[in-house]
Formats: structure tokens, sequence, C-alpha cells
């Protein structure tokens, strides 16, 4: 196995984490897409520096792809799957409190009990769906 | 000030999706397929991103005592790990499984101008206020409940 193949996944993560460890260092906040995507439409006023990050993500994907010339991901999947997989990972992250940034990156770092069962619980359902869908219902 | 490195700190996270392979749900769905042509892929991703956050949040952020920028540190103070904590993850996983984008590639994804980005995010935010207002609807049944003023269901 080449493992060089892996080397953009692994800064890509890198650059994750740096994004993170900044964001709580200058601003002192936990950056979790979910909670900062959720409190950036309840209260844009209170919340303007959620309207201001979540513009970078956008902008840093633009940049990447730009800069390195990386294709674009051609779109997967169906309309339902879309539908369905959007309004649950939106419904569980609101309710389960976090996501794979939140939970994954931050709260596995601040060694969270509660992150670790999470993540545990999200990446286990995960890896069950895609069974399902993969090797039982295709 | 704090607008502009808000701002970096996204720009970093964005270009971090987008080189590290969560924005392609085929990457995604290769690394949850355990059973079948396994991809590691992501493993890394994960792999990176605590490299820097593990020894960051260990280390570097107990000593200390305010952001450099902002007013305070906002840390979660929930430590109790309930039937919501889980049973929300199981939801998660099982949407992030549906499709392969969570949030954070989803709202990355805008970037690509692609309608089903759009859809995804928007649906997305649909499930959170919705969710949002469940909860707080249980919420203030059970703070009713609690202070003796309605009828258990």
């Amino acid at each position: 196995m080449d493992l060089l193949q892996f080397a953009p996944a692994l800064i890509g993560g890198i650059l994750i984490g740096l994004s993170a460890a900044c964001l709580m260092y200058f601003v002192g906040h936990i950056a979790g897409i979910s909670g900062i995507t959720f409190s950036a439409v309840i209260a844009p006023k209170a919340n303007f520096w959620s309207i201001v990050f979540i513009l970078g993500v956008i902008m840093g994907a633009a940049l990447l792809h730009r800069v390195l010339n990386i294709p674009l991901p051609s779109d997967q999947g169906s309309l339902t799957s879309l539908s369905l997989g959007a309004f649950l990972v939106g419904m569980g992250t609101r309710l389960g409190s976090g996501c794979t940034s939140g939970h994954g990156i931050c709260g596995l770092a601040r060694l969270s009990p509660r992150s670790l069962v999470a993540t545990l619980t999200f990446m286990g359902c995960a890896i069950i769906t895609v069974f399902i869908r993969l090797h039982i219902l295709a | 000030m704090i607008f502009i490195v808000t701002l970096f700190c996204g720009i970093l996270f964005g270009a971090g999706m987008a080189l590290s392979g969560m924005t392609d749900t085929a990457k995604v769905v290769g690394f949850l397929d355990l059973t079948g042509a396994w991809d590691p892929t992501l493993m890394f991703v994960m792999g990176g991103g605590l490299m820097v956050t593990l020894p960051f949040f260990q280390f570097g952020l107990p000593r200390m005592s305010k952001p450099i920028l902002g007013e305070s540190f906002r840390i979660p103070l929930a430590q109790i790990i309930d039937r919501r904590l889980v049973l929300g993850a199981a939801i998660f996983g099982t949407g992030w499984g549906i499709y392969g984008y969570c949030p954070g590639p989803a709202i990355a994804s805008l970037a690509y101008g692609q309608i089903g980005s759009f859809i995804f995010v928007i649906l997305m935010i649909l499930g959170m206020c919705t969710t949002d207002l469940i909860v707080k609807t249980v919420n203030s049944h059970q703070a009713k409940l609690a202070l003796g003023r309605e009828e258990p269901t």
C-alpha cells in the first residue's frame, strides 16, 4: 500500500485541526460546524462570528480547488438519499449536540467522555447504515 | 480583528475539508464500507486533526486564562452521557451513512455551486430547527411536570 496517497487526507486533517486549535486559541469557540451553523441561523446578530466562520469555510474550499486544481467531486446519490440524509444529519447533530468536527476532532481532543460515546455511536451507525445500503439493499 | 482571525480559521477549515476528501461522498462511503472495498483515507483525516487538537487541548489550553482575542473560552459544560446524546449521535450517523455528507463537508461544498449542496444544507438546517423546537417543547413539558403544573401523559 502506497502511504503517500494518504498525504492529502493527512494534511487536510491537520488543516482542520489547526483551524479548531486557532479558533479556540484566538476566539475561544469550539469548531463544531453543526453548532456553528445552527447558531448562525437562529441568532445571526449575536453570533456574527459564526457567519464569518462559515463564509471562511466556503472560501477555503473554493480557494483550494482553484489553487490545486482538484476536480470537483461528482454529485453522488439520489435526491431521496440526499434529502433524507440531510434531514437526519440536521436532526441528529442538534439532538446529539455535535458532529464529526465538534465531537470527533474537538471533543476527543478534550478527552470528553460524552464525545467519545457520541463519536463511537455515530461512527457505528454510519458503518451499519452503509453496510445495509451497499450489501443488503443493493 | 477578531473577525479577520475567525475568517482565517474558517478558510483553514474549508481548505482542510476540500483537501482531505471529506467532501467526496465516494471517499466517505468507501471509509464507512468496512466489509467492502475499504478506503482508509478518512482515518488519516481524523488522525491528522487530532495530531493538532489533542496536544493543544491537553497542554496548550490549560496554560491559558482566556483566548488571545475573545472574552472567554466557550467550552461545553455538559458532563452526563444521556439518551439524547446517544440517540442524536445514532440519528446523525445514520444520516451520514445514507448520503455521505456531515455538516462540515456540506457547508464547504457550497463552494462548488452544485444544487445538491444547497438542498442538503437547507434540509439539514430544517432538521436542526425542527429538532430544536421538539426538544424545547419536551423540556418545557418536563419542567412543568416537575413543578406539578401538568398531568403526566
